[in-house]
């Protein structure tokens, strides 16, 4: 019997969206300087808001805002910015609906991961470092602010992006200045109103919205302490080179072509379910994702049939459809790199797979998407996608995997799927990455460490290795 | 896999233990992952329809008696009487003492009459008396036979003693359908659902069925899940199709519907039939009946205007 | 009756345990403190850069999988050894710092001190580093400290084996392997000290030494994209923004020179840290 579910949206009146949105420096919303900027709903092309586009003087603006604002907050106890954030975390929980809706329409991802997965972590992550703040003296890694942080976050998980950036900032006693992705502003800017509702002090949070302009205005300015950035290795190489010869203290967080392993022993269906949650987890836009399936070669076959089976019932379609399994690219950029890449991987002889899958008419969509008979010289083994595209490739023994998942210059994450326990563990010693999911993927906490190795960027977030970055060294 | 000759012990733990395993953790995610689809208007009315065409009607009672087994007959024949397009529910299911009397009522009205058999709950006695047991059931007029494992013998590793029981039940049904009870909550881990379910397909049964209802936990969602894969290799490897039966705990309009939803995308629509999927319960019915009002009338509905039988 | 002449040593480089000359041929005159002629070193070149790198990366597997304790193990082996060179590093330091042999015996034995405190970090900077982290759901999840793999080290100028010592054994008793730009006014005591290695139980290519030009090399290390990290303590600031803005090309782990450093101090933990990576690692828990 045929089951179709009807259409289940999200109801978006929950989030009032206005027409424009100014630059929040000092506590309130101003006006910028440059040309403002529309942000489109992705999965539909309709504007959603035009927002106010922050120049080099806007954004010393917002520095000197922070700067002010760091004699203060700085000058608290800890135990009185743990409660600011605490209260700041109540308030998204509050919100927690509106903030979901909102962040799926700004950036098309599924309501269901907005509301499961985003803003509870969102929450919790306010909530973990909440606790840090008047317990730094037991972390180890000294209790010295720096002063200023300017913030550069991505579209993938803006809100969630931005909690990992400001949470710990604050925790230890530093103000910043955060510029959030030019596709995804919108949550940062009701994150804004949140700051506001909670009565933080002006300054301590500065939110500037712009392009990559207004992002190395922050990276360089001249008075900021610490720089934290998430995004392209690309971006990260321009980063590293800047602030060469300053004294300004830096962590990024880049890109990723994750090996994720499956062993022929595995406990095969929940390995397809961590095939699935690792690369069509946010349309793959993860720099986590398990990009790269090396599959034992003595049950390819039949993984990739339970594969395929599986990836015939993901749903794509309207991001607020409760039943959505895959949403829409963020942009109309990213799905030109998308195709181009799979054109790639076709003309150089890869077999590529998708299932029934029909795309709406309007707005930026890509379908699921397997290739098969991948080769390690083949660009999309190498070269990051960030879509909802997998390579598989196959091995014959560990020694191999390791060997193929590590001959990459990146080294973010990978994935171990094996029922047994030494060879798991054997694996997690060998991969060059930061972090190892063994039978499962793509799982992220506050209280875990996460961050890469090689050129997947330095310094990590979460958990108590997540204070170093904000904290002057201990000398 | 192909079917062992099941000559021995040995042979049938070397194709059991040879079985992918299962992460309970990703199990269980995946479960509460599919519990979160959202069935709403149309398709909740369909998967309502659906829900009630599969329930079997069940009561298994020392207090039963034939009063209580006919009333119950009456209400799966015509689960609402003041509405005649509410489906027939599947089966009734009772004690094989009153498969006659559940017999007389539902008669021809296609809704199948089950009957627990072999020592059921517990199955703690000799295989002689739980043939006599499923043979009584059948000769009483049974279509459905509702046969529990020796868990005792599957958790010792016995899995001949299984098998063979399996296999002796089946003939004993003759034409009647055999559901065989794992009583997944005394399993312990989804390995043994899964091992329990493919010693229980390749002796022969028709169905494989969570539950006695007599045990916690019952029918959770994922170990339904682990059965659903197992009939889908199953069907993948041996070409033969067999039913799924989860019973015990299903008590509101939205556990039911869970399952659909669990059916659908894992099994597959082909299992989205009464012939290959059974929801064993008693109180589901009334909250189907009064959720499928509400969609009709647009008003909540109040348990005093649904039968209690 | 003359007095014997003495027979001198030839100074050569280190790389991956052997003592190979530069490939380039060339030396350098290395004078002492009062200008005098030491020795000639020898002045490795870019190629030498390479097969130092290559060194380093073949030792990295090795020596990075090693137990803690052997690790601990072989650096104190390595201050054993050089405690048994005493007299020769005394004289080695009084000549190249123009200092009194007394102090020059308080440097070596700082050495061999430093030696010994780094060696017993090996099994237990993963106890500071590492955390069991508390997640919310069935998983278990730990974090631990890996080495970052071949580290470039610029070493400083001063302190030719006392300063040389600190900046090795902090980046190798974790598991990285390195390649080393010794001082170039004072190189003599770093290839002794090569001696001292080659003769502790150290896998060859765990260390490799370079004398030379450091203003020559280091880029050349900054840039190399097989080095996953870099120490320039001791370049000078220009040289330090050049070798960084190279490092970046590969996003190494730098750490920057830190004015002047006090090698009496105590060191604590940063120059283990800045060339430690966290792995965390997660399984699900279930029956």
């Amino acid at each position: 019997m045929i089951f179709e579910y009807a259409p289940a949206p999200e109801s978006r009146d929950v989030v009032d969206i206005r027409p424009s949105y100014g630059l929040f420096i000092n506590g309130e919303f101003v006006d910028g300087s440059g040309t403002p900027f529309k942000t489109v709903n992705p999965a539909s092309e309709e504007t959603l808001a035009e927002v106010a586009a922050a120049t080099e003087a806007d954004v010393d603006r917002a520095v000197q805002a922070a700067r002010k604002a760091f004699g203060v907050w700085s000058a608290l106890p800890g135990s009185e910015r743990a409660k600011y954030l605490f209260r700041i975390a109540r308030i998204i929980q509050e919100r927690a609906r509106e903030l979901a809706v909102l962040e799926s329409l700004d950036n098309g991802k599924p309501i269901k991961e907005s509301r499961d997965v985003d803003l509870p972590l969102v929450a919790a992550h306010f909530f973990y470092y909440a606790g840090w703040a008047d317990k730094l003296q037991y972390a180890g890694y000294g209790t010295t602010p720096l002063g200023v942080a300017g913030q550069v976050i991505p579209w993938n998980f803006p809100l969630l992006m931005l909690a990992w950036k400001i949470a710990p900032a604050l925790a230890c006693g530093n103000t910043v200045v955060l510029k959030p992705a030019e596709t995804t502003p919108l949550t940062a800017l009701l994150f804004a109103e949140i700051c506001q509702q909670a009565d933080l002090p002006p300054g301590v949070v500065n939110i500037v919205t712009g392009a990559g302009d207004t992002g190395a205005a922050v990276v360089g300015h001249p008075d900021v302490d610490k720089v934290a950035f998430t995004g392209s290795t690309e971006v990260g190489r321009l980063i590293a080179k800047s602030v060469a010869g300053t004294n300004k203290k830096v962590t990024l967080e880049l890109g990723g072509k994750a090996a994720n392993i499956v062993f022929d022993d595995a406990a095969i269906d929940q390995a397809v379910e961590g095939i699935v949650t690792g690369i069509f987890f946010n349309q793959g836009h993860v720099c986590c994702a398990g990009s790269r399936l090396l599959v034992q070669e003595s049950i390819a076959e039949e993984l990739l049939s339970s594969l395929k089976r599986r990836l015939s019932t993901l749903r794509l379609g309207d991001p607020l459809d409760k039943n959505t399994d895959i949403g829409a690219i963020n942009s109309a950029a990213q799905l030109a790199k998308i195709r181009e890449l799979s054109e790639a991987g076709e003309a150089e002889g890869a077999s590529r797979w998708s299932p029934a899958c029909p795309l709406p008419d309007k707005g930026f969509w890509f379908p699921p998407t397997v290739f098969t008979g991948v080769s390690q010289s083949h660009r999309i083994a190498r070269e990051e996608i960030f879509g909802p595209v997998l390579s598989v490739l196959t091995f014959r023994t560990p020694a191999e995997a390791v060997e193929k998942a590590n001959n990459t210059p990146y080294g973010l994450s990978a994935g171990v799927w094996t029922e047994k326990a030494s060879r798991m563990l054997w694996m997690a010693n060998r991969l060059r990455a930061g972090v190892v999911w063994s039978n499962t993927f793509n799982k992220f906490d506050p209280t875990s460490p996460f961050g890469g190795y090689k050129e997947s960027g330095y310094g990590r977030e979460g958990g108590r290795h997540g204070l170093e970055a904000y904290l002057k060294e201990i000398s | 896999m192909s079917i062992p000759t099941a000559s021995s012990n040995a042979s049938l733990r070397a194709s059991l233990h040879g079985l992918p395993g299962v992460d309970r953790v990703g199990a269980d995610a995946r479960a509460a992952g599919l519990g979160t689809r959202s069935i709403k208007t149309s398709a909740k009315r369909q998967a309502i329809d659906m829900a009630i065409s599969m329930v079997d009607l069940t009561t298994l009672e020392g207090a039963d008696t034939r009063g209580k087994v006919r009333a119950m007959c009456a209400k799966a024949v015509h689960p609402d009487p003041t509405d005649p397009t509410v489906p027939k529910v599947a089966a009734v299911c009772v004690y094989p003492d009153l498969v006659a009397e559940a017999r007389d009522v539902v008669g021809s009205s296609g809704v199948k009459v089950a009957s627990v058999a072999t020592a059921f709950p517990s199955g703690r006695s000799s295989l002689e008396v739980k043939v006599a047991d499923t043979a009584m059931a059948v000769a009483a007029g049974a279509d459905e036979i509702d046969m529990v494992i020796d868990r005792g013998a599957f958790l010792s590793g016995d899995y001949l003693k299984v098998f063979e029981e399996i296999q002796a039940i089946k003939e004993a049904c003759g034409e009647a359908h055999l559901k065989v009870i794992l009583e997944t909550g005394e399993l312990a881990t989804y390995d043994n659902v899964r091992r329990a379910s493919w010693l229980a397909m390749m002796a022969g049964g028709d169905f494989i069925k969570t539950s006695t209802g007599k045990v916690q936990p019952a029918a959770t969602l994922p170990v339904t899940l682990v059965m659903l894969e197992a009939v889908r290799d199953f069907r993948d490897r041996e070409g033969r199709m067999v039913g799924v039966k989860p019973a015990g705990g299903i008590r509101t309009t939205k556990d039911a519907i869970k399952m659909l939803v669990l059916v659908n995308e894992t099994a597959g629509p082909d299992w989205l039939d009464p012939d290959w999927f059974r929801l064993g319960a008693s109180s589901v019915l009334n909250d189907l009946l009064m959720q499928r009002q509400k969609l009709t009338t647009g008003r909540y509905a109040g348990p005093d205007y649904f039968t209690l039988d | 009756m003359s007095e014997r002449l003495s027979v001198r040593k030839t100074y050569k480089l280190y790389i991956g345990g052997a003592f190979p000359r530069s490939e380039s041929g060339r030396s350098y005159a290395v004078t002492g403190a009062k200008g005098e002629f030491l020795a000639n070193a020898s002045k490795a070149s870019r190629k030498d850069v390479r097969d130092a790198v290559t060194a380093a990366r073949k030792a990295f597997a090795g020596w990075s999988a090693a137990t803690a304790y052997n690790r601990g193990q072989i650096l104190y082996r390595i201050a054993e050894m050089l405690e048994g060179r005493r007299a020769q590093f005394v004289s080695e330091v009084a000549e190249a710092d123009g200092v009194s042999g007394k102090k020059a015996g308080e440097l070596v034995d700082a050495a061999v001190d430093r030696l010994v405190w780094y060696a017993g970090w090996s099994d237990k900077i993963s106890s500071l580093r590492g955390s069991s982290n508390p997640v919310a759901g069935p998983y278990f999840n730990l974090s631990t400290p890996e080495p970052t793999g071949v580290v470039g080290i610029v070493a400083p100028p001063m302190g030719p084996l006392f300063g040389l010592v600190s900046v090795i054994a902090p980046v190798i008793v974790t598991g990285n392997t390195c390649v080393v730009i010794a001082s170039e006014r004072a190189p003599l005591p770093s290839i002794t000290l090569a001696e001292v290695l080659a003769t502790s139980d150290l896998p060859g290519g765990v260390v490799n030494i370079l004398t030379g030009s450091a203003g020559e090399m280091a880029p050349w290390l900054a840039g190399h994209m097989d080095v996953n990290g870099i120490d320039l303590t001791g370049a000078d600031a220009e040289l330090a923004q050049k070798c960084e803005e190279l490092a970046a090309e590969n996003l190494k782990r730098v750490l920057r020179p830190n004015g002047k450093t006090d090698w009496a101090a105590d060191p604590g933990t940063g120059r283990m840290t800045a060339f430690l990576e966290t792995k965390t690692v997660w399984h699900p828990i279930g029956i």
